[in-house]
Parts: C-alpha cells; sequence; structure tokens
C-alpha cells in the first residue's frame, strides 16, 4: 500500500469542510478551558486548583508539561531515526510528527503561563542576571524555548506561503532558500534541544532527595531514563497519530513502515527495561515493589504497560498486526504517562498530611489544551502541505 | 499494486544505503564518542562540592527543652514581617491567629508533641515536647540550587537565605526541593509570592535581630553567630542534667538577660550541624527529632547531587556543542544524500 520512498509523494493540503461536529466539541472543549483560565488568573491558583504546600506541581506541570512534552517527541524521534540515523524511508512520518510535535510543545509553552504565580516575570529565565545556570528548571525552560523556535523555523515553508501578505510575499523565496541552507543545523539542533531537556525533566527530581520514593529516586540514571522514554514515546506517538490519521481521515493504512519502525521501539524499549530494572536492583530499591503500599501499585501499573508490549510486539509478525502495534504503542504512551506521574506525583511525599488530587476546573484546563492541539492538527493538515500525498491510483 | 520489480529496485536501495551509512555512521560516532569524552575530560572540577559555612553566618539557637510554648515568637513574627493573621474557624476561639504550621501567612509556629498522658515535658514516654518550624537557612540550600531565576539567594557572609519577590516567577519548585518543607507560597492570591523566614533581616537596619529570639522569655530561640551558638549547644550538652547554669536570652554576645536555670536532659544530637549539609538554625531536644517531625537527612545536600551532574554535562556547553557538531555533520551528508536521490530541494 504505501511506499516507504519519501521522494513519491510530496505532502499536499488534505482540504475538506473545517466545521464538522468533531471540530465544533473540539472548540467547545477549548472555550471550556478558556473560561476556567480567566478565573485562574483573576482569583489566583487557589480559586481553581487542589495545589498546597505539599504538592505545589500538579496536573498542569505534570500532565500539561512533563508529559505534553514528552508525547510530543515524535519530531525528535523522527528526526533522530530519518536525518541522523539516515533511514529516509520514513521521511514520509516526519512531518506529521513534526506538526504533532511543534504543537504539542508550544501548547506546553502556553500552559506554563498558567501555572505560575507570577507569571509577568517570565522572561527572567533568560534574562542574564535572574538566570541561574544552576537550576536544572532553567535549563529545562531555555532549551524547550529554542527548541520550540527552532521547530517553527523547520516547519515554516510549509506555511509560510499562506500566511505572507503583501511585499512579504517577495521575499518568501529568499527565507525558504535560507530554511534550505541551514536545514542541517536546525536538524541538529532539534535532536539536541529535547536530548537536553527531556533528560532534565528527570534531572529535577533529584533535588527531591529523600521525598521521592526510592522505586523512583534514582539519582543520576534519572536523565537517562527520562530521555530513553521520551524516545521510546516518539516512537509510540507517530505510530498513535499515523493510526488514528488514517483512521479519521480514511486514508490507507501504514503498517508496513510502522511495522519496520516498531522494530527500532521494540530495542529501545528493551534497552529501558534492562536499565531501569538493573538499576533498582544494584540500588536495592527493588523490594519497596514488594511491599503492599500505594506506591508499589502504581508502579507495577507503570511497569506492566512497558513490560506488556516488550511481549506483544517480541514476534515480527505481531508488530505487522495493526491492532496490536496500535495496542502496544497506547500502554507505551501510557507507561511513560505513568513514569511521570509517580516521579512528580505519586512518589513524591514532602511530609505528612498533604493530599492533592486534581480538580474539575484542573482537568478542564488540561483536556482544553488537548482539544485545542487536536483542532489545530486537524485544521493544518486540511489546510497545509503536512500528510503525503496519494496518489488518484489508489483512492 | 505495487510493481514486483519496483520493489525489488527500492529494497536493494535501501539495504545499500543502510550498509553504507551503517559504516560511515560509525565512524562518524567513534568520532563524536572520542569528541565527548575529551571534552567530559576537559571539564574542570565538574564534581561540585559542599558548600562551607561562611564563619560569619547568622542564625539561631532553638532549644525544645527550655520552650514553654507561649508562641510569643509566633505573634512577634507576624508582626515585624506584617503578615494576616489565620483563623480556625472550627474552635472555640475563631478570632484569634492560630496558625497550624507555616504557611504563606505564617513563617514560624511552635508546633507540640504529644505522647500517653502528657506527664512529663521533654520525655519522649508519656510527655509532651515543644517544636519550632521555620527556615532552617541551610549551608547549601536546595531552593537556592533550584530557583530559576535567583529569586532564592544566600548571602555569601551571613548566609542569610532570602527571598526576591521582585525575581520570583511562581514556579513553586524551591516549595517542591525544600526537604524541611519551608519555602511557602500564597494560593490564594491573584499575585502570590514565596513566604519564608529571612531572618529578619530587613530590623538589621534598625540594629535590632530576628523578633523571635528578641520576645522569647526563655531563650529557646536564641540568635547570634552560628559558630557562638554552636559552641553555646555544646556547653549545655556538656553539663550534667538536673545541674544548675546560666541560660542567654535574646542575641548571643548582646546586652546580658541571661538567667539562672536548672539542665534537661538531651539527646544526643544537635540536629542541623550535619543534616543536609549543615543548617544556620540549630537545635536542642529532649525528644528525638524524628518524633518533633525533624525526619533523618543525609549529610549532603541534593543540590550538590544536581549541580554535579549538571556541571559535568553542561559545564562551558563543551558537551553540547560537540554533540551539536556530530549531529550537524550528520544531519548534513544524509540531507545532501536525500536531496541527490530525489533531484531537487528538501520539503
Amino acid at each position: 500500500m504505501t511506499e516507504h520512498a519519501h521522494h513519491a509523494h510530496a505532502p499536499a493540503p488534505l482540504g475538506g469542510k473545517l466545521i464538522t461536529p468533531v471540530t465544533l466539541c473540539l472548540g467547545a472543549l477549548t472555550l471550556a478551558a478558556a473560561v476556567v483560565g480567566v478565573i485562574r488568573f483573576i482569583f489566583g491558583l487557589g480559586a481553581v486548583t487542589n495545589l498546597n504546600d505539599g504538592y505545589p506541581f500538579g496536573l498542569w506541570i505534570v500532565y500539561d508539561v512533563v508529559i505534553g512534552s514528552a508525547f510530543a517527541c515524535g519530531g525528535y524521534t523522527m528526526a533522530l531515526l530519518v536525518y541522523i540515523f539516515n533511514k529516509g524511508e520514513y521521511h514520509p512520518l516526519v512531518r506529521p510528527a513534526l506538526l504533532a510535535s511543534v504543537f504539542g510543545y508550544t501548547l506546553a509553552a502556553v500552559s506554563v503561563i498558567f501555572d505560575l504565580g507570577r507569571y509577568w516575570n517570565a522572561w527572567h529565565i533568560f534574562w542574564p542576571g535572574y538566570s541561574n545556570v544552576n537550576s536544572v528548571l532553567f535549563e529545562v525552560a531555555t532549551c524547550i524555548s529554542l527548541y520550540i523556535m527552532v521547530m517553527w523555523i523547520e516547519f515554516s515553508p510549509a506555511f509560510l506561503d499562506k500566511i505572507a501578505v503583501g511585499f512579504l510575499k517577495k521575499i518568501v523565496p529568499d527565507i525558504k532558500r535560507i530554511v534550505a541552507k541551514l536545514m542541517f543545523l536546525f536538524i541538529a539542533l532539534g535532536v539536541l534541544l529535547p536530548s537536553m531537556h527531556q533528560s532534565s525533566l528527570g534531572s529535577m527530581l533529584i533535588i527531591f532527595g529523600n521525598q521521592l520514593h526510592p522505586l523512583w529516586q534514582s539519582g543520576f540514571m534519572l536523565p537517562l531514563e527520562f530521555l530513553l522514554t521520551a524516545v521510546l514515546l516518539g516512537f509510540a506517538v507517530v505510530v498513535f497519530e499515523a493510526t488514528l490519521v488514517s483512521m479519521g481521515f480514511k486514508r490507507p493504512r501504514e503498517t508496513d513502515l510502522l511495522a519496520r519502525l516498531a522494530k527500532f521501539m521494540w530495542g529501545l524499549l528493551l534497552v529501558y527495561l534492562v536499565l531501569r530494572i538493573g538499576e533498582l536492583v544494584l540500588r536495592g530499591a527493588l523490594p519497596h515493589a514488594f511491599q503492599a503500599t500505594l506506591e508499589a501499585f502504581w508502579f507495577w501499573v507503570e511497569m506492566l504497560c512497558f513490560i506488556v508490549p516488550l511481549i506483544m510486539l517480541a514476534k515480527p509478525a505481531s508488530r505487522n498486526n495493526a491492532g496490536k502495534l496500535f495496542g502496544a504503542a497506547v500502554l507505551l504512551m501510557l507507561g511513560g504517562f505513568m513514569l511521570r506521574i509517580n516521579g512528580f506525583l505519586v512518589g513524591y511525599e514532602t511530609g505528612d498530611g498533604w493530599h492533592y488530587f486534581p480538580s474539575l476546573s484542573e482537568f478542564i484546563v488540561t483536556v482544553g489544551l488537548i482539544a485545542f492541539e487536536v483542532l489545530a492538527y486537524i485544521i493544518l493538515v486540511k489546510l497545509l502541505p503536512v500528510l503525503p500525498a496519494l496518489k488518484p491510483a489508489s483512492r | 499494486m505495487e510493481n514486483p520489480e519496483r520493489l525489488q529496485r527500492i529494497k536493494k536501495r535501501i539495504e545499500g544505503v543502510s550498509a553504507m551509512d551503517r559504516r560511515n555512521f560509525f565512524k562518524a560516532s567513534l568520532a563524536g564518542s572520542a569528541a565527548l569524552a575529551a571534552g567530559a575530560a576537559s571539564c574542570p572540577a565538574a564534581a561540585r562540592e559542599s558548600h562551607t559555612i561562611s564563619p560569619d553566618a547568622l542564625g539561631l539557637l532553638y532549644d525544645s527543652t527550655l520552650c514553654i510554648g507561649c508562641k510569643a515568637c509566633v505573634a512577634a513574627c507576624k508582626e515585624s514581617n506584617e503578615m494576616p493573621p489565620e483563623f480556625q474557624a472550627n474552635t472555640e476561639q475563631p478570632y484569634w491567629d492560630m496558625p497550624l504550621d507555616i504557611s504563606g501567612k505564617t513563617l514560624t509556629v511552635i508546633k507540640v508533641y504529644r505522647h500517653g498522658t502528657m506527664d512529663k515535658k521533654d520525655e519522649e514516654q508519656n510527655g509532651y515536647a515543644f517544636i519550632k518550624k521555620s527556615c532552617m537557612h541551610c549551608v547549601d540550600p536546595s531552593c537556592v540550587s533550584a530557583c530559576p531565576v535567583s529569586a532564592m539567594n544566600k548571602d555569601p557572609k551571613t548566609g542569610v537565605v532570602s527571598y526576591s519577590k521582585e525575581a520570583c516567577i511562581g514556579c513553586r519548585y524551591c516549595v517542591a526541593a525544600c526537604p524541611f518543607g519551608v519555602p511557602r507560597f500564597t494560593y490564594d492570591q491573584t499575585f502570590p509570592q514565596i513566604s519564608k523566614c529571612q531572618l529578619c533581616k530587613h530590623r538589621w537596619k534598625d540594629g535590632k535581630y530576628s523578633a523571635c529570639a528578641e520576645v522569647c522569655p526563655t531563650g529557646a530561640t536564641l540568635y547570634g553567630k552560628v559558630t557562638d551558638l554552636k559552641q553555646e549547644a555544646a556547653r549545655r550538652r556538656a553539663l550534667k542534667p538536673g545541674s544548675q547554669t546560666s541560660f542567654p536570652r535574646g542575641q548571643l554576645g548582646g546586652p546580658d538577660q541571661s538567667y539562672p536555670g536548672v539542665v534537661a536532659k538531651y539527646v544526643d544530637h544537635l540536629y542541623g550541624e550535619k543534616e543536609f549539609g549543615g543548617t544556620q538554625m540549630v537545635m536542642l531536644s529532649g525528644v528525638p527529632f524524628d518524633k518533633l517531625g525533624y525526619l533523618d537527612l543525609p549529610p549532603r545536600s541534593d543540590a550538590v547531587v544536581t549541580e554535579t551532574l549538571q556541571h559535568t554535562l553542561y559545564s562551558g556547553l563543551v558537551m553540547p556543542l560537540v554533540f551539536l557538531g556530530v549531529l550537524g555533520y550528520a544531519a548534513k551528508r544524509n540531507l545532501k544524500q536525500y536531496e541527490e536521490e530525489k533531484g531537487g530541494s528538501h520539503d
């Protein structure tokens, strides 16, 4: 069905109606989040969130930023595979993955503003004199911001034609030429920067010290564990999105390509599990997993989300099964989600008597941001050349 | 339907390409790894040493055995720092400031340990004891290391850990990082901020010192240079329990306000001497500190661990730049190859 060759079909807009029941629903969810946002900015974080001094990081930081950015690693993983490891056959997957990434990351950055108590000072992070280069959060914030810029530049050839007006239209070819000439640099930055901040999101947990349960406080291994799972999530998300896109827009499945992609995913998953479990054994923390605690329960939920896909995709034949592949990808996404939820919330305890579960308003904002992301993706693939064009014959 | 011949051709090409590239990539990776190793080796002293205490460091000595739980310190702290009261609606006295813990509105509280019949003060079994909660002014503070915008600062001379509202972005990483749970946040405000004890440094210009120590009637909270405070703690620990001695009040080294008293039986532990790389508030007690809510902490600050990692990876940006070079080389080569195959420009 689908060809490997990236030169066979250049990306083309999908076209079609923009207002559908699906896009209307997504729009409504986005609007609900905006309403909560207004309340938050008028009455403060306490008015809409269950945040407290025992759990100062809640859903908005842990899901919208830490997990959201990891789910947006499709562009990173694909760039790594195609441009660094020279697997050109996956080229058709790069652009759709990049679009999802640029949205995921941009929204993660926007949602930070919801969460920052003193958001009007946010620029201090990048301002010499305020910047604290010793802070892991400084590095995370700087690298994420730079990466968002790099992705928009990488993506600019797809949308410059559409947005340029007046005299700007004249310089579009020049900009495109410059971007194309420097593309190798943007690609290199597009791999370097996520490697830095995705690992650092794990390093952020080191300073929690004893406040973090031994099943997750793996010290210097935390950055590696977060980096490996981010790349893994990149693979899983590409499989997830490609499957949904082919279903939702009634396009042919790319199972053949995805099956080959799953081989890399499987190998990386094996490496991750060996490191994760090996580290727990060497540190003597594994016995904690066999105690009757809430932490142990959620640890096993997390681990099973990684172990089950390893078994599911062990046989090459099962990687060709679109259903199994999709199921494994969803489980891996859940696994990456759980690792981050566990590290930042379930395994974190600063003292007795503190509890946190996200409020309805927190969920509304998170769901609204996801809805907005999906909405924007749908609209943009219809308007911009993102997905590879189909041959008329296969229609 | 696909043309089988074409498929075969494509397959061959992919294999040919990847075989060649594995070789080239291997070479590139080798060069890259060597460069990375050289970069890592050339990073001078990446391992971050623990910070040491300044000889002029200021702090507090809290002696739980002297504390009578009057909470004059809590009231004085509120007044000097202009903090709002905290009411407890479900008590008999809902109109009084009754903070149960430090918070966005309260920088210090006195808590009580209770066991069994609560007959004897400073006894673990069937006894009770008081304990102060406020900023420990760590020698190597996690909050200072965590803060991305330098809103948390440790004065190089006095060692006071202070907070700048003007710099703060309200991310609350300091709240999460502090092992003592000290920095607190005003979630209920439209324009919130962090609240924490700053040792009343704003009173120094009037020749005053920490309000909590100034008003303490028994000298349970004592202000002074940390070296002097530690000496005073050592003196008390060396005395025989039950014997008579003189207890200073207010500021150690200030006007003499001492009074005669009886030496209590201390647990053999000056909390804050070693914990977490040392703190500038140190504490004595008759009841083990874990019973009073002060946990066993490692002798090294987690800031050391974190910054050792960060400095190893990012010192002088050597490693990221080398990595970028390797990535740029690979990307440039592969892009060129794709373009040649395509006979056009990159999409």
